[in-house]
């Protein structure tokens, strides 16, 4: 790092130089247009290669595709690459080859922000809520983008998370792990996405909590909007999976329906303990 | 023993400068900790901007008096104020633009920005003392007490004086009125839940569709607001110096960082603690005690702890013990 002089060379002192919340995103190049691509499956990362910022490719040819009302789920071991997948799916880092479509027009080309404008909703795995703001904060800020009149939506996701509306005046740093997944999935169903991706929902929840945030996301998948996921939990993950996708090395091993590949003897044996 | 005549001089000498001293060092704090919070790093050109803002205002008061112009019995200053605000707001906004936007680019690390804004700190401070040199200069007009000591003896009968000097009062209810436009502005407003949003979680405000150049150049037309009118203020009760600003600086941070940083309600509490602990210390405790006690027990010094000359000991003294023993501050600010 010593080569970097714009790096803060290990300085740690905090009275002067403010370490939270800063942008830890490589620089992604802006603009670009999308462009009509009709056809083919509602949201598409098709043959993926590439990785972030000059780095070595981390996916290699990987394809990823949800359809309207489905559940896709992406999993695999550690490293595989699973949340880089759903990263170059929503513009997070330069893909060298493939290409990304969403209900019919190529966004290859488009920043995440304006992905989010096009109708793409994204959970991050960490540090997906605003933990100084209440709750009501929170889902006011998913909805920045939006210029109508927003309280319908709100209300909604009030009734998808009963605990977020008696909870909407706290500040949402002081949940729990599981009502702070809430609280993300539900500012990301603020802006009224066309799909919602989730990198890892459960990750850090308690098997309880666990089981009732899967319940949560197949009832906002029941609402119609199309769910990709990453998930670590890959055998309960693949029970409510339309689709899923076992991601090896960056690339595609398996592919099938959540109960092929549970059926699957050999992605039994090497992802699901037998 | 006599407590009223006991309690009007502590007014006079100690609680109605602190409270307006503290006010001024209030409103220069909440700039710095706005910066700290949005913009993640500390401000060191802060003292230089209310000096670049103050000047500014007074050059117009000085052509806004050679017109005739007045307020009556308040300082013409005032009026002066939203052309100095302009002014300084023109000003963050440029080097902004001219440095500090290159080096967001670069993704630079925080720190890199303080010695950045050292930099900016220099280049104000020659600015200032080129406009309108390094003497001190006056441009309070309009009427100097609310109470002078000799209407309030004539009032009371009491033998302690107690003055208002019309400036502490504007500086308080000016404080005031900025406090509450500007945490109304921060929780109520859009933009303002967008700045504490992008100063929460940068990466999450960027997806959820706020645009960070904007929020920055609303961090700073704050900023610039902020400071002017904190250094018109200090300027108007006490007197203009470029200097005096410069060392300003010390008890500004101190205050911000006593309050706890990134922390606007900490940033008015700090300014306060600095300011009553800087006036109770340096002022000479003789007369109040004389009243307090029995005859026999009466000071013959001036039970002054420490002379004004080493005000700034003080800041420094409490910053220290702030960072040794409680760094996050009084309101749980972000250092840690």
């Amino acid at each position: 790092m010593s080569s970097d002089p714009y790096g803060d060379r290990g300085n740690k002192d905090a009275s002067i130089a403010n370490p939270r919340g800063g942008s830890t995103s490589h620089p992604v190049k802006k603009g670009g247009h999308a462009s009509a691509a009709p056809g083919g499956p509602f949201l598409i990362g098709e043959g993926m290669t590439g990785g972030y910022g000059s780095g070595p490719d981390i996916l290699h040819d990987c394809t990823i595709a949800v359809e309207k009302g489905e559940i896709a789920v992406i999993v695999g071991p550690n490293g595989a690459g699973k949340s880089t997948a759903m990263k170059a799916v929503f513009g997070m880092l330069d893909l060298r080859a493939g290409h990304v479509r969403l209900d019919g027009e190529d966004i290859t080309a488009l920043s995440p922000q304006d992905r989010v404008r096009k109708g793409m909703g994204f959970v991050p795995q960490t540090n997906n809520i605003f933990a100084s703001m209440t709750v009501e904060e929170n889902l006011e800020m998913g909805a920045f983008i939006r210029t109508d009149d927003f309280r319908g939506t709100m209300e909604q996701i009030y009734d998808l998370f009963p605990i977020l509306r008696d909870k909407r005046y706290q500040a949402a740093g002081e949940l729990s792990g599981g009502q702070r997944q809430q609280v993300a999935v539900g500012r990301a169903l603020m802006t009224q996405p066309k799909v919602l991706m989730l990198d890892e929902p459960t990750a850090g929840v308690s098997p309880i909590v666990m089981d009732e945030l899967f319940d949560r996301i197949i009832e906002v998948a029941r609402t119609g909007i199309p769910i990709l996921m990453v998930e670590q939990n890959a055998r309960q993950a693949l029970e409510i999976a339309d689709k899923g996708y076992v991601l090896v090395q960056g690339a595609n091993a398996y592919t099938g329906t959540g109960k092929d590949l549970l059926a699957d003897d050999e992605v039994r044996k090497s992802f699901l303990g037998g | 023993m006599d407590f009223l005549n006991a309690f009007v001089s502590l007014s006079n000498y100690v609680l109605i400068p602190g409270v307006a001293y503290g006010s001024q060092l209030a409103l220069g704090a909440l700039g710095v900790t706005l910066v700290y919070g949005i913009l993640r790093f500390s401000n060191f050109a802060h003292g230089d901007t209310m000096a670049f803002g103050a000047m500014v205002t007074v050059l117009v008061t000085w052509w806004l008096q050679s017109l005739g112009v007045s307020l009556g019995p308040l300082p013409t200053a005032l009026l002066a104020l939203p052309v100095g605000i302009l002014g300084t707001i023109v000003l963050l906004l440029v080097t902004d633009r001219a440095v500090y936007q290159f080096y967001r680019e670069k993704k630079a690390k925080p720190v890199i920005l303080v010695i950045v804004s050292m930099g900016v700190m220099f280049i104000m401070n020659g600015i200032v003392r080129f406009v309108i040199g390094p003497d001190d200069q006056r441009f309070l007009d309009g009427e100097r007490f609310v109470v002078s000591a000799r209407t309030f003896k004539e009032m009371t009968g009491l033998d302690e004086g107690l003055a208002i000097k019309s400036t502490q009062v504007i500086t308080v209810i000016t404080a005031v009125v900025v406090v509450a436009l500007l945490f109304w502005f921060l929780n109520r407003t859009r933009a303002g839940k967008s700045m504490r949003a992008y100063s929460d979680n940068e990466d999450l405000a960027l997806l959820s569709g706020v645009n960070p150049e904007r929020v920055v150049m609303l961090t700073w037309i704050i900023v610039a607001a902020l400071a002017t009118t904190a250094g018109v203020l200090y300027g108007l009760d006490k007197s203009f110096k470029p200097f005096t600003y410069f060392q300003l600086l010390l008890p500004i941070f101190a205050s911000a960082i006593v309050g706890g940083l990134g922390s606007p309600l900490g940033a008015i509490a700090g300014g306060f603690v600095i300011a009553f602990s800087e006036v109770t210390i340096t002022y000479a405790w003789k007369k109040v005690l004389g009243y307090m006690m029995p005859e026999s027990l009466a000071p013959d010094g001036l039970v002054q702890l420490l002379s004004t000359d080493y005000k700034f000991a003080v800041s420094f003294v409490i910053l220290l013990i702030v960072l040794l023993f409680k760094p996050t501050g009084l309101f749980k600010g972000q250092s840690v």
